[in-house]
């Protein structure tokens, strides 16, 4: 160890504020960058899907418009 | 030689490597990372000059070092989307310039933050913090640039342009510390002479450096990997994939 105490690495001889704040940058900043890239991978697979079941509902639409069904109706 | 070259083309092909890398990338990544931040904060022992202001370079040089390197390694890449038009290359540019950006950035606040105790200031426009902001702005600017032009073939060209146009930047980065005066220390790190700190000092920075670049690995398979999903949606293989993911 470099230090002493547990407070003397908080501290660093007044030199903590700088090398913490640094610190602190830098695993918001990656942390942020990893959370929201794999987010973005989850929000493509979810569009990609909806667009899957949207295509797959239009087909079913249009196949049921164009195919006929027997309908009772009274000839009287 | 060429199937491999051939291969590497093929958006699919890299999305199954990707899915099996990724793990050993994320791990090996955070490992050597924290290993090398402990390390740097806690045992390293502290500089005799600066006091231990200079335990910021454990993550002031990695983040330096893979913010140009990134750049580089863009800047093969618009060669390959210019001469061999490789989708997967246009790919590799769009996805890491973020990841570029974002550790420009943190290499520059890392690098004002340490400046402020050891130079007395936040701030000198001197070669190598300029040159830096310039990388910063060239991230900038191919982001916005992909983002301003909606036909994808047109937008790969004009970014692949632009990023050939802004390598000049590298070397005057680089050797900025060497043509210059300016408050900067020379590089830590060269390939032709041995490190002027102790091994105490410059092996956890090789080892975040190392960790760092692992991390850069798996975020540009990541993000490789959602581009490819939405580019490629209209494929039965990634139809295949989306819809064998849900069940």
């Amino acid at each position: 160890m470099a230090f002493d105490s547990f407070s003397a690495f908080m501290v660093m001889e007044g030199h903590g504020p700088y090398v913490w704040s640094c610190y602190a940058a830098f695993f918001l900043l990656m942390i942020g960058l990893m959370v929201w890239s794999l987010r973005r991978r989850k929000a493509a697979i979810e569009a990609c899907r909806r667009g899957y079941e949207f295509q797959a509902g239009r087909q079913d639409a249009s196949a049921s418009a164009a195919s006929f069904t027997r309908v009772k109706v009274s000839q009287d | 030689m060429w199937q491999f070259f051939h291969k590497l083309g093929s958006p699919k092909w890299f999305f199954g490597i990707a899915t099996r890398l990724m793990p050993w990338l994320l791990a090996g990544g955070i490992l050597l990372l924290m290993a090398g931040i402990v390390w740097g904060l806690a045992f390293a022992p502290k500089d005799y000059l600066q006091g231990n202001s200079y335990r910021i370079i454990f993550i002031h040089v990695p983040t330096a070092f893979l913010a140009q390197s990134v750049y580089v390694m863009m800047a093969v890449a618009a060669v390959v989307t210019l001469v061999w038009r490789m989708k997967l290359a246009d790919v590799f540019v769009k996805s890491v310039a973020p990841v570029g950006l974002v550790l420009t950035f943190l290499s520059l606040f890392t690098g004002a933050v340490w400046g402020k105790p050891t130079w007395g200031t936040w701030w000198v426009w001197d070669a190598r913090l300029t040159s830096m902001l310039i990388l910063l702005f060239l991230y900038g600017g191919v982001i916005a640039l992909d983002r301003a032009i909606n036909d994808e073939k047109s937008a790969a060209r004009a970014v692949a342009v632009l990023v050939l146009v802004g390598v000049v930047n590298i070397p005057i980065i680089q050797y900025s510390v060497e043509w210059w005066n300016t408050l900067h220390q020379p590089s830590t790190f060269k390939l032709t002479e041995k490190p002027s700190m102790p091994a105490e000092m410059w092996v956890p920075l090789l080892l975040s450096v190392l960790g760092l670049y692992l991390l850069f690995g798996w975020l540009a398979c990541l993000r490789m990997q959602t581009e490819i999903l939405l580019r490629e949606q209209r494929t039965r293989w990634v139809k295949d994939y989306v819809l064998a993911g849900r069940g």
